[in-house]
């Protein structure tokens, strides 16, 4: 598992969704900022490559020192960015693909609202469980 | 169309109706859903509404039930809580309910639905705890044995959506009432 691991999701309207510390290393209150500051930055880039490709996967579109960012797409233009410090591209992108299975199944839920905040502790559970298995 | 002759089984009736898709269903169902709660605000109300829905639902649908089925009276309450069971679950929802929790006097028991297609991606938000998502169902179930002369109250006493293992129904029989003419032969 990687010692440092940001997963957030962003909606379409630009607001953050979902957010979570998945590294293994001690949690840090100024070191969470940090990486939502550097995913923040990363936006912009996502923006401008999204339109140039029709992968839904970007592979290491931006990184600050060791932590790069890897983003997922998906067709409704929801971004799930990653931020890590391992080069396991494979395990990257399995992992953004179960995610994103899981995200839709949240989106069919009738009781949420699309580019609410994912409140659903059944989702983050197994978000995290995804995390340990492939990053 | 040709009759056969005695009750058909849930699942030859299932075979021979028209269906729609699974999802389909599922997501108009969730939609009906979420506009009541954004109409109607209160969760009480929703589920009040959705009894309601269903009610008018089951009145019309056990006419359905009885030309499709080709059943005949039943004997008791007992035989009526299987046939909704194993018959009119199957016939409308594609699943077996099972019938348990009998009391004494027979008057009184338990559905219990282990496989639901309503809630298929459902999962309540804090906002909505004290909602009965299927109350649709509960309402469909008292309309249809109204029609049949039976006064029932259906309650949901375990809901998967509040982390049960089950969807458990209980039907209880208020009174049977007796049929009537609505007019007098002498009038």
């Amino acid at each position: 598992m990687a010692t440092t691991a940001c997963f957030i999701i962003v909606s379409r309207n630009d607001i953050p969704i979902y957010e979570a510390e998945v590294g293994s290393a001690v949690k840090r209150e100024d070191v969470a900022h940090l990486h939502q500051f550097i995913l923040h930055a990363a936006q912009d880039i996502v923006q401008d490559l999204a339109w140039t490709t029709s992968a839904m996967f970007l592979k290491a579109i931006d990184r600050f020192n060791d932590l790069v960012v890897s983003v997922y797409v998906t067709a409704g233009h929801t971004r799930l960015m990653l931020l890590h410090d391992s080069r396991n591209d494979d395990g990257i992108k399995s992992f953004f693909q179960e995610v994103h299975e899981l995200y839709i199944k949240i989106i069919l839920n009738p009781l949420y609202l699309p580019g609410s905040r994912i409140t659903s502790s059944h989702f983050d559970t197994k978000v995290r469980a995804l995390a340990r298995k492939y990053l | 169309m040709s009759r056969a002759s005695g009750p058909r089984s849930g699942d030859a009736i299932f075979a021979s109706v028209e269906r729609v898709n699974a999802e389909l269903f599922t997501l108009t169902y969730g939609a009906i859903v979420r506009q009541l709660l954004t109409d109607l605000e209160e969760v009480e109300e929703v589920n009040k509404q959705l009894d309601q829905m269903g009610y008018n639902i089951g009145i019309r649908l056990i006419d359905e039930f009885l030309a499709k089925s080709n059943v005949s009276r039943c004997v008791d309450f007992k035989e009526t809580a299987d046939m909704i069971a194993k018959v009119g679950f199957k016939m409308f929802l594609g699943v077996t309910a099972s019938v348990t929790n009998w009391d004494a006097d027979g008057t009184c028991c338990s559905i219990v639905l282990e496989d639901n297609p309503l809630v298929d991606f459902v999962e309540l938000p804090d906002t909505c705890q004290g909602l009965y998502y299927c109350n649709i169902l509960s309402g469909v179930i008292r309309g249809a044995l109204e029609m049949v002369s039976m006064k029932t109250e259906v309650t949901w006493t375990r809901d998967m959506l509040r982390g049960d293992d089950a969807f458990e129904l209980q039907v209880k029989l208020l009174k049977q009432v007796p049929e009537e003419y609505p007019y007098k032969d002498d009038d």
